[in-house]
């Protein structure tokens, strides 16, 4: 409750703050000073002191995954905002507008992470998606963002309507009449009808808003033309709440008749790899490659859908944690290059060798190799499918998926590294020392939680 | 204080990560060199002293100096184990043995950026260790991966022209292989019995070995480890990445890479899959021994029409490894037995021809064989050389192959002679493609190119002397080796039933 409330809060602070700051860099001090308050009160909560003690009648429920999500979230969203601050200046002329929708997508995150009945997760999905909405096209003078915005806000507000109507028949269909999605908890007879029909718009919608294929085809167009701060927080934090939500709404409704819906959600995540994956070979801009291929992070995390187990819930939230961490880190450093494509990347071991350390870490973490966050995250997630023991042929794809995956990251990392660097492109990176100590830091991160994961799933037991 | 503050191969793995850490950050060209080489030397010395401390039947407090696990992720039931037996014992002391002999042999070798080559290097070595000692399977998968991420850069960064295809192709082979054996580890994982309370599965290698597999799941699981082991070894069908790689890489990486990296794979069939999967080994034992037999006849038979002395010399390790592989998968004392010694033996081998063509390329320029002729009459020490190692890799009575190779082909021909006379075969048509090498570049008229060739170093002639020694030695007196690892081949085979 305490990071909802706080960050909405902060959010219209931001906002109105924007009519007296001076000066262009206030806000990004004042929007990480709200990151921190609202991470703090998170924390205070987790550990037993809630600031706010409001009826909610049980349709927000606040457990340990929960709060370590909203935590997780709002620590990379912290990271964004100190590697990326003076960025959100470049967008436009509005900058603490900018940072006041970051906080009100936080405050549908902090929903998403919470709810307990189906209007909550209505009203989150709507307060996480209309900012962005508008965050898309905040740089009003660039064509492709104003393409962004639009595709996005049309596609987003026709599968919130399917959305609705999915919320309706279940609403409808259910016995009790509930919108509780603890109480919908149907059992494992025949599905009726309406809720049948309910479940799979449902699904249809959720797999929308994470651009799960096949209902991916908005998600390249607009991760491109969003301004590339906007894209790096798109991409990540606002993906894996809807992915939280997803998997809370799954597992706690329709949970018991898994095995119902799973042929469904197995073709999603076969359909989602593939796709993700072999279209990003053949991209030549390193901004429209992490776009597809966070589809393809949308298809490793469908796979904890697949196996709704303990252990898929262990490893969606180590998945959120380690893509965010490095999707944040190596945007970090796309957003200080002026040319986006491969070939930019050419000699930055030479130009830059911390900036290219670290993308080579983040690199190697988006791939999965051991030692980084991405490794323990994808092994959790792989574990938990097979555990779930059914349909192992979609572990072994997903598998040869990522094999895949290899290729176009290692692509980058062979330019960064083993290419000569071409004349005249990216020559004049300017990157402060404080910048560098954030990169560094971040990688760290990412290698601190590929040796250690327990630091973020241990906290579920707490 | 071993034993209770460190033990045998935690030191063997720390020593050359800590070292290659701090190679990194040394910027003088010479120092680097020396400090590499003086750590390779110091890991060295540790892998002698864990020799003595092998006989843990008659010591019982000698297992405390070669295994320690600690606790790491208590509640999916993985932990840091590490432990040393007889093939441990002997995998380490390879590695050990052959750094400090790649960083001498190509010590004049001028690398650019020569700080992060030696940093990666010893890294290299680290991973390497750290897969001959795990007793965990995560952590084996672990090191399996991060032996293969800094080879991957060093081949990538230092080489010939075309280096960067060819080991990009190596690294996405490779690692789809290992991916599908992490797979395979997790379902085995799922499958095992529980070790402690905090977790309904465990890691370790001896959960691993106590978990009874239907045959049926054996069956596909077999294939996935096996995958991942043939793509390193390599295998026929699955050995394309390998010449192309061996030719365009440096020569310490080609070195570690053929020298000590295929033994991972050997390493991983017989500590991994033969135990694990015993009634599928018993059942695809002839389908796989055949690949390999037909893998060891073609690859010989390229070697035959290679010009360029690298491919060459790949080629002819992919023979060899054929007829080690074919060998494993015997699943008999003898053909075990003669499996370990190969390992040791083809570690040796590969490394002195290395240096050789090494040698050669530096004194003449070139490494096509149609060029060089005669370098017998301006290098009549590096010819004598050459003559004992070949005789080497041909298996000659008195060289240390000769031995593992009997063994070998005795035990293939215990499981059917059939492939036991095309084992034979194979290494008749080395004999042919050695010597016809050896004839051509060595022997007959020196040419214009070789007239001009420069000294071999005495310091390289040290390292080919106890290479040569170490040859000799070894087709004399075995036994120690043997001895070595006679309980960890009788613990393989005490889990295949016979048939």
């Amino acid at each position: 409750m305490n990071a909802i409330i706080l960050s909405a809060i902060w959010g219209v602070v931001m906002m109105l703050g924007g009519v007296f700051f001076k000066k262009s860099t206030t806000p990004k001090y004042w929007a990480i000073a709200g990151i921190v308050i609202i991470l703090a009160a998170n924390l205070l909560e987790f550990f037993g002191h809630p600031f706010f003690n409001i009826d909610t009648k049980g349709m927000l429920h606040f457990d340990a995954f929960g709060l370590v999500f909203n935590s997780v979230a709002f620590i990379c969203t912290l990271l964004l905002f100190l590697l990326n601050g003076k960025d959100f200046e470049k967008i436009g002329m509005h900058v603490s507008e900018y940072f006041c929708l970051i906080f009100f997508v936080l405050c549908g995150v902090s929903i998403l992470s919470s709810f307990n009945t189906l209007l909550l997760l209505f009203l989150g999905i709507e307060i996480l998606s209309i900012p962005l909405y508008i965050l898309t096209g905040s740089d009003k003078r660039n064509l492709k963002g104003n393409e962004a915005s639009l595709k996005y806000f049309l596609m987003g507000a026709f599968s919130t309507g399917l959305l609705l109507m999915g919320i309706a028949l279940v609403y409808g269909g259910n016995s009790l009449g509930s919108f509780y999605i603890d109480a919908i908890n149907l059992g494992t007879g025949t599905l009726p009808l309406l809720i049948a029909v309910g479940l799979v718009l449902l699904l249809v919608a959720m797999s929308f808003k994470v651009s799960a294929a096949p209902f991916h085809f908005w998600a390249p167009d607009v991760y491109d033309g969003a301004p590339s701060v906007i894209t790096s927080f798109m991409m990540t934090i606002a993906k894996v709440a809807a992915f939280v939500a997803f998997f809370k709404l799954f597992a706690t409704s329709f949970g018991k008749m898994h095995y119902q819906w799973q042929t469904l959600i197995v073709v999603i995540t076969a359909a989602t790899l593939l796709i993700g994956n072999v279209t990003a070979v053949f991209q030549v801009s390193v901004k429209r490659m992490l776009a597809y291929s966070s589809i393809s992070h949308a298809g490793f995390m469908m796979l904890t859908l697949f196996a709704l187990n303990n252990t898929a819930k262990e490893g969606l939230l180590l998945y959120s944690a380690a893509y965010c961490i490095a999707t944040i880190g190596i945007f970090a450093v796309i957003i200080k290059m002026t040319d986006y494509s491969i070939e930019g990347f050419n000699g930055l071991g030479k130009k830059q060798p911390l900036l290219a350390l670290a993308s080579v870490i983040f690199f190697l973490s988006l791939t999965g190799i051991p030692l980084t966050a991405g490794f323990t995250a994808k092994f959790y997630v792989l574990m938990a499918a097979v555990k779930e023991g059914h349909q192992l042929w979609l572990v072994i794809f997903a598998v040869i998926c990522a094999a895949i995956s290899a290729i176009y990251y290692f692509r980058v990392i062979q330019a960064i590294y083993f290419k000569e660097p071409v004349p005249e492109v990216n020559d004049n990176i300017e990157v402060s020392s404080s910048f560098k100590w954030m990169l560094a830091i971040t990688a760290g991160l990412i290698i601190l939680l590929g040796i250690l994961p327990g630091l973020v799933i241990d906290w579920l037991y707490y | 204080m071993l034993g209770t503050y460190f033990t045998f191969p935690e030191l063997l793995i720390w020593i050359p990560f800590i070292t290659g850490l701090i190679a990194i950050f040394i910027k003088n060209n010479k120092s680097v060199k020396i400090f590499a080489l003086l750590s390779s030397i110091a890991t060295l010395i540790v892998s002698i002293i864990s020799l003595c401390y092998t006989d843990v039947a008659h010591h019982p407090d000698f297992f405390y100096y070669n295994n320690v696990s600690y606790v790491w992720m208590p509640y999916i039931g993985s932990s840091f184990s590490v432990g040393l037996d007889g093939m441990g014992f002997l995998l380490t002391f390879l590695t050990a043995f052959s750094y400090p002999l790649i960083f001498a042999a190509t010590y004049k070798t001028e690398h650019k950026n020569p700080n992060a080559f030696f940093g990666l290097m010893l890294f290299a070595q680290a991973g390497i260790m750290g897969v001959f000692v795990a007793t965990d399977a995560l952590l084996f998968y672990f090191f399996w991966e991060l032996a293969l991420v800094p080879l991957y850069f060093l081949c990538s960064k230092w080489g010939e022209e075309k280096r960067i295809k060819a080991t990009f192709k190596f690294f996405v082979y490779t690692f789809l292989g290992s991916l599908l054996m992490l797979v395979g580890i997790i379902y085995v994982y799922v499958h095992t019995p529980s070790l402690s309370p905090d977790s309904a599965h465990s890691f370790s290698l001896n959960a691993f070995y106590n978990t009874l597999l239907s045959p049926g799941q054996q069956d596909w699981l077999f294939w996935l480890f096996f995958i991942a082991f043939a793509v390193k070894i390599p295998i026929f069908p699955l050995h394309t990445w390998q010449p192309d790689v061996y030719e365009q890489s440096n020569y310490p990486s080609v070195m570690v890479l053929s020298g000590v990296m295929v033994k991972m794979g050997v390493f991983g069939m017989i500590r991994w899959l033969l135990p694990i999967f015993p009634a599928a080994v018993i059942k695809y034992q002839h389908l796989v021994i055949v690949f390999c037999i037909i893998g060891l006849l073609y690859a010989s038979c390229i070697a035959l029409y290679q010009n360029d002395l690298k491919r060459f010399v790949a080629w002819s390790s992919i023979a060899h490894l054929g007829l080690m592989a074919a060998a494993i998968f015997s699943a008999n004392n003898i053909g075990l037995q003669g499996v370990m010694l190969e390992m040791l033996n083809h570690g040796i081998n590969i490394l002195a021809l290395w240096i050789i063509v090494d040698i050669i390329e530096k004194k003449t320029g070139v490494r096509k064989i149609t060029e060089l002729s005669g370098l017998a009459s301006k290098a009549p020490g590096l010819a004598i050389f050459l003559v004992i190692i070949a005789f080497a890799n041909i298996a000659l009575p008195l060289s240390n192959s000769f031995v593992s190779e009997f063994l070998m082909l005795n035990g293939l021909f215990d499981l059917n002679i059939w492939f036991g006379v095309f084992g034979t075969l194979g290494i008749v048509v080395s004999a042919f493609y050695m010597l016809s090498m050896v004839q051509k570049t060595f022997f007959g008229k020196a040419n214009a190119l070789v007239e001009q060739a420069k000294k071999m170093s005495t310091r390289q002639g040290i390292v080919l002397f106890v290479l040569v020694i170490a040859i000799l030695f070894l087709g004399i007196y075995p036994e120690p080796v043997i001895h070595l690892t006679q309980a960890t081949v009788t613990n393989v085979l005490s889990r295949i039933p016979l048939k």
